[in-house]
């Protein structure tokens, strides 16, 4: 009872931050938060629950950005038109890395994931179609409210929230059925939760591609609300840095980890942009290089465990019996 | 064959006699360890402007340039191992791909931040100029890369068949904990293979510099390569590793030529995943 009162405050918080904090700057960070969230979140379903690290998720992301453009530049229809195209290419392009490499370990995957972004951004960079170099374009005058253009953040705000908790509550329904359970045993011992008859290659595959789908619908999000797309803002590897980074800053398989890293990653390097200009995008990446690897020596579990690991200590003093259920050792 | 094909080909094969050179020591590393080090693209990276400071600086070619880059990266490899490495093989998979991962990003934009996104050459007769032999034309620079590169890898493999200390290392690499019990420490072993791995991108990085764009990004296309050259030769096999590096170099070189300079890393990655699909141990590796 107390856990949906503690979710009704949060929610409600997140509902009046952009009425709270109404400048235009502050709204504009909320809603890039959200955005980030939404594609970190769909990342820890692959990465986080079934245990697969994705270096290249940005190639869905990319995928939803392009077709949501496409759809506008190529045949004048609204963006959203675009996003269930995206979906559809972002889960056949999962299915093609998945299928032989979930069957070996982990670093296949991985690398195949590198591979996957990098040959689809040299195509794209090198289609005339696909705007090349230049990138596509949405609309710079909106037609009416379903071209999803506005110059306010508020909008966009709203609707990557409601975005963010459809997604969250994907993730929870999945970690709570069936899949759930199989990916569980999987991460702890692949080869014990096989020889029990759990589909391994295919739960993963599964969770795989779900995440993919998840992802391009935040690419097509973040096109909509910055009004094009090209090779370097759509594709380019730093996007899957940044969505790897707040999903494994926050706690990688939690539910509301990547929310956590979300939170407070955007907000530095919206910060640290405005401040140290165009020589600060280095310098974000030296940063975000080095919380990585501090998290992978001192902390894999990312914040969020560490907390609970905290407050677990802090309750186990006062009353045992609790504590001894909310505690999940890294 | 015309002579400019024979030329594209012998081209091929020198810059393939560097990628099988560092490729040999994340092969080693992967054998022995399985662990993939994300940040050895970044490693030959460091090894090229370790050159360029080297030039700048004192204004010497590669002769000082390529020791001291396998000084500098074989101390790093060093440092890595024991700073890093040997912390995140306990941890879950998630822990070992994010530390190389994150190292990675560390190093690429640390080099990014201090010496800008500028495209940066060595002079182009720091080696000496062009060589004519049978109406070939070679750049001194690639001949001698590709030709030192070669033997290293060579010397690399005959360390790890032929002598005591490369016997040891394939113990440990075969079964750690039996190989502890014969007197040998797997954690020397490990920091000692790491060193020559880092050692191995600092040489490549050196030689490559000679003839190659300097960029802090260069690292992050060269490790893809060094993947592709791994999982085309079979794990742990430095003899694979030669063989797929030289046969990359060449399709690289034959698609830029044939097909056109901006497909020639489409070619190699689509081949990978081709790979990955239909023979995933690679050209001689084990199933």
């Amino acid at each position: 009872m107390r856990r949906y009162l503690w979710a009704s405050v949060v929610l409600a918080l997140f509902v009046a931050y952009p009425l709270l904090f109404a400048s235009a700057f502050q709204q504009r960070l909320g809603a890039l938060v959200l955005l980030y969230a939404i594609a970190a979140s769909a990342w820890n379903i692959v990465g986080g629950y079934a245990g697969q690290v994705s270096v290249g998720h940005v190639v869905f992301f990319g995928c939803g950005a392009y077709a949501a453009m496409g759809a506008y530049a190529h045949f004048g229809l609204s963006p959203l038109v675009g996003i269930p195209a995206g979906i559809v290419l972002s889960v056949a392009i999962a299915a093609i890395i998945g299928v032989p490499t979930l069957r070996l370990s982990g670093h296949y995957f991985s690398m195949a994931t590198i591979a996957v972004a990098e040959l689809v951004r040299l195509i794209v960079t090198n289609t005339n179609y696909l705007g090349a170099a230049v990138g596509l374009s949405g609309p710079t005058v909106p037609r009416n409210v379903l071209d999803l253009s506005f110059i306010s953040a508020l909008p966009y705000y709203y609707l990557f929230l409601a975005v963010l908790s459809i997604t969250l509550g994907i993730t929870w329904w999945m970690a709570n059925s069936r899949m759930g359970f199989y990916l569980r045993a999987i991460k702890d011992s692949e080869r014990a939760a096989r020889s029990l008859g759990a589909p391994a290659s295919r739960t993963k595959l599964y969770a795989f591609m779900l995440s993919a789908g998840l992802t391009s619908v935040a690419g097509a999000l973040y096109a909509m609300m910055f009004g094009f797309v090209d090779p370097e803002s759509g594709l380019g590897i730093l996007i899957s840095v940044k969505i790897l980074i707040m999903a494994a800053l926050g706690g990688a398989g939690l539910l509301f980890g990547p929310l956590v890293g979300a939170a407070i990653l955007v907000p530095l390097e919206e910060i640290s942009n405005n401040m140290l200009g165009g020589k600060g995008a280095g310098l974000t990446f030296v940063v975000y290089g080095a919380i990585i690897v501090l998290i992978a020596r001192f902390q894999p579990g990312g914040i969020l465990t560490l907390i609970k690991r905290l407050w677990a200590k802090h309750s186990k003093a006062s009353d045992p019996g609790v504590a001894a259920g909310a505690t999940h050792a890294p | 064959m015309s002579t400019i094909l024979v030329q594209v080909i012998v081209g091929g094969l020198l810059l393939g006699a560097i990628y099988a050179l560092f490729s040999s020591g994340l092969t080693l590393v992967w054998g022995m360890m399985n662990i993939v080090n994300f940040a050895h693209g970044d490693f030959v990276m460091l090894g090229m402007y370790v050159a360029f400071v080297v030039y700048t600086l004192l204004g010497a070619g590669p002769l000082l340039g390529a020791p001291l880059a396998v000084l500098v990266l074989a101390t790093l490899g060093g440092v890595v191992y024991f700073g890093l490495i040997r912390e995140i093989m306990k941890g879950p998979m998630l822990a070992q791909i994010l530390g190389t991962f994150g190292l990675a990003l560390l190093l690429r934009y640390s080099v990014f931040w201090w010496f800008g996104a500028n495209f940066l050459t060595l002079p182009e007769n720091i080696v000496g100029g062009t060589f004519d032999i049978f109406g070939l034309r070679i750049q001194a620079s690639r001949l001698l890369a590709g030709v030192v590169a070669l033997l290293v890898t060579l010397g690399l493999h005959l360390l790890l068949t032929r002598t005591s200390l490369g016997s040891k290392m394939l113990a440990v690499a075969e079964d750690s904990t039996a190989a502890q019990l014969m007197g040998i420490r797997p954690d020397t072993m490990q920091a000692i293979a790491w060193a020559i791995a880092a050692g191995a991108t600092g040489l490549a990085g050196a030689l490559i510099a000679t003839f190659f764009y300097i960029v802090p990004t260069v690292g992050e296309t060269l490790g893809i390569v060094a993947f592709v050259t791994v999982s085309l030769g079979g794990f742990g096999s430095v003899p694979g590793a030669l063989v797929a590096g030289l046969l990359i170099g060449v399709i690289e070189s034959l698609s830029a030529y044939l097909i056109g300079a901006v497909y020639k890393d489409i070619v190699v990655y689509s081949l990978f995943l081709s790979f990955l699909w239909f023979r995933p141990q690679g050209l001689m590796g084990k199933t």
